[in-house]
């Protein structure tokens, strides 16, 4: 059995892939990579299927020894990683030699960064997924994040190895950003004209207490609806709520699967990658788009994602 | 903008992966009802590229995949859902038992709902476990059901505060509902007691306790059987 080895477990290192759909009438929300097209680009390099399971670091990377060698790929934010202390790029394939010590320090850029292994990281699926559900307890490894010693079952390396990196040309179009484009959201009616220019024209700033449940913001209250308390209802991945104080929250991967707050706006499909990327401290702004863009913006995502181009086998 | 769909139903686009469908704007069991037999249907006949339903007091979010189906298809096709919701027949609810221990380190907020409406706790506990409640729906987190309705006499605000974490099991109750808390969470429920019974349990195929439709009664129990069932 190959495996891979926790010296260090960094800040909250978690197991995820792309998250359980289908279960929302019992309450489950699908959890999943917070930077989806990472994960799906890290899988690809190292020969696995797009949503094979991996590890998720947070702000702050651990320590990873393989102690039967691996083919793996970083990919996300640079957390200054080595390998046996010789610098590692991101976006790129790389094989382990048995008894290399992976090590990621603290982020240089944002949020996440996704250590991919061929062959996946093997948990017991729960409900179809490996993904960690941090807040219920379920899924990943022991419903957790990681723990210094904990040891991981890894695919094989069978596979000849053969490095391969990311364009960067294509990459720079697929990057994070800090301008969300949002959707209107089913309650937008209730805010008043003034209320939406104040959440249209000022930056927000992402807070401490942001995790992969929601991001909380900070900045320039958003004037009360006008409507009160609402019934809670769905509500949905990226789904921008105005709390009683004005203040914007956005629901995220780990999100409740209902709630009461009226939402202003939606963070469109092709922006949730860009959530899984900032950081507390972070200032963001809302772009509102209509339907027919954002659907076109999400279709030239995953257009580039399906590019033959995108990876460069050397 | 939101468009009419059939008897009363709405369509809104509630983002490009989603669309609510509501059953009007107040929480009765009519609308209960077209919730369940709309999720009944959808369950029975699933439309391809669908992925997710949110069901709630009086709708239901249905997420879809966008790479696969766009609202206007989405919305055709479920007005030929809502047209059929007539026909759809329910089966006779489950009736669930969850035993309760009431008060004391059980359920911390017992005294304080006691003194807000002027009750002693033996009243209260008669009040809360002589109901029977519906489950509305399960949200917020995996397994947690909400029901109602609560008697008049109970129904209380949510706390100011809410706890950081609430204990697993816990029995409480806000504004007219009442839940119980299936895992260590933050809580803004005001807590009556616990159970010492499961209502999540990623290892048993029924894994929530209680479904959307159910019926529910809470029995009280003491101390000591709350103990050997724990144990149990």
């Amino acid at each position: 059995m190959s495996s891979i080895h926790a010296q260090t477990p960094g800040l909250l290192t978690t197991v995820q892939d792309l998250g359980r759909e289908g279960f929302g009438a019992m309450g489950v929300s699908p959890s999943g990579a917070a930077d989806r097209v990472s994960l799906r680009i890290g899988n690809r390099l190292v020969g696995n299927d797009e949503g094979a399971p991996a590890l998720e670091m947070t702000l702050l990377g651990g320590s990873f020894a393989f102690p039967q060698g691996a083919v793996f790929a970083l990919t996300g934010s640079d957390f200054g990683a080595t390998l046996n202390d010789a610098p590692l790029q991101l976006w790129t394939s790389y094989e382990a030699r048995p008894g290399r010590v992976l090590r990621a320090g603290p982020t240089q850029s944002g949020a996440r960064c996704y250590l991919c292994v061929h062959g996946g990281i093997h948990v017991e699926p729960f409900l179809g997924s490996a993904s960690t559900h941090l807040l219920s307890g379920l899924g990943g490894h022991q419903g957790r994040a990681l723990r210094k010693g904990d040891v991981l079952e890894i695919g094989p390396a069978s596979e000849p190895f053969r490095k391969t990196s990311v364009s960067a040309e294509m990459l720079r179009h697929l990057l994070p950003r800090k301008i969300l484009r949002v959707t209107p959201g089913p309650q937008q009616d209730w805010f008043s004209e003034s209320a939406h220019r104040i959440f249209s024209s000022n930056s927000y700033r992402v807070a401490e207490e942001s995790n992969r449940m929601g991001l909380r913001l900070e900045g320039q209250p958003i004037d009360g609806n006008s409507e009160g308390e609402m019934i809670s209802e769905g509500v949905s991945l990226g789904a921008v709520q105005i709390t009683a104080a004005g203040l914007p929250i956005i629901l995220f991967v780990e999100q409740q699967t209902t709630g009461g707050y009226a939402k202003i706006a939606n963070v469109i499909s092709a922006d949730f990658h860009s959530l899984g990327q900032l950081r507390p401290r972070d200032e963001i702004r809302f772009e509102p788009v209509d339907w027919e863009s954002a659907r076109s913006l999400l279709l030239e995502q995953e257009d580039l994602l399906a590019c033959k181009d995108l990876f460069i086998r050397s | 903008m939101p468009a009419i769909a059939y008897d009363g139903a709405r369509f809104q686009f509630a983002s490009d992966q989603s669309l609510l469908v509501s059953f009007g704007d107040k929480i009765t069991r009519r609308a209960h009802q077209q919730v369940l037999k709309l999720l009944r249907l959808l369950e029975s006949e699933p439309v391809a590229g669908v992925c997710n339903l949110h069901p709630a007091y009086c709708s239901v979010l249905v997420k879809f995949d966008p790479l696969r189906l766009q609202h206007e298809e989405l919305q055709s096709t479920l007005q030929e859902y809502l047209r059929r919701l007539k026909n759809v027949t329910l089966p006779d609810p489950r009736l669930v038992e969850i035993p309760v221990c009431y008060g004391a380190d059980y359920g911390p907020d017992l005294q304080d709902v006691c003194a807000m409406h002027k009750l002693t706790p033996e009243q209260a506990i008669e009040l809360h476990s002589s109901t029977i409640y519906l489950v509305y729906f399960l949200g917020f987190v995996p397994g947690f059901a909400y029901l109602g309705d609560l008697p008049e006499a109970l129904v209380t605000p949510r706390l100011p505060n809410p706890r950081r974490k609430v204990p697993v099991g816990s029995v409480a109750i806000a504004g007219n509902q009442t839940g119980v808390y299936p895992s260590a969470t933050p809580g803004g429920w005001r807590l009556l007691g616990r159970t010492p019974i499961a209502m999540f349990r990623p290892d048993r195929k029924g894994l929530s306790l209680l479904a959307i439709g159910d019926h529910v009664r809470f029995a009280p129990i003491s101390a000591e059987q709350f103990a050997a069932l724990e144990q149990a």
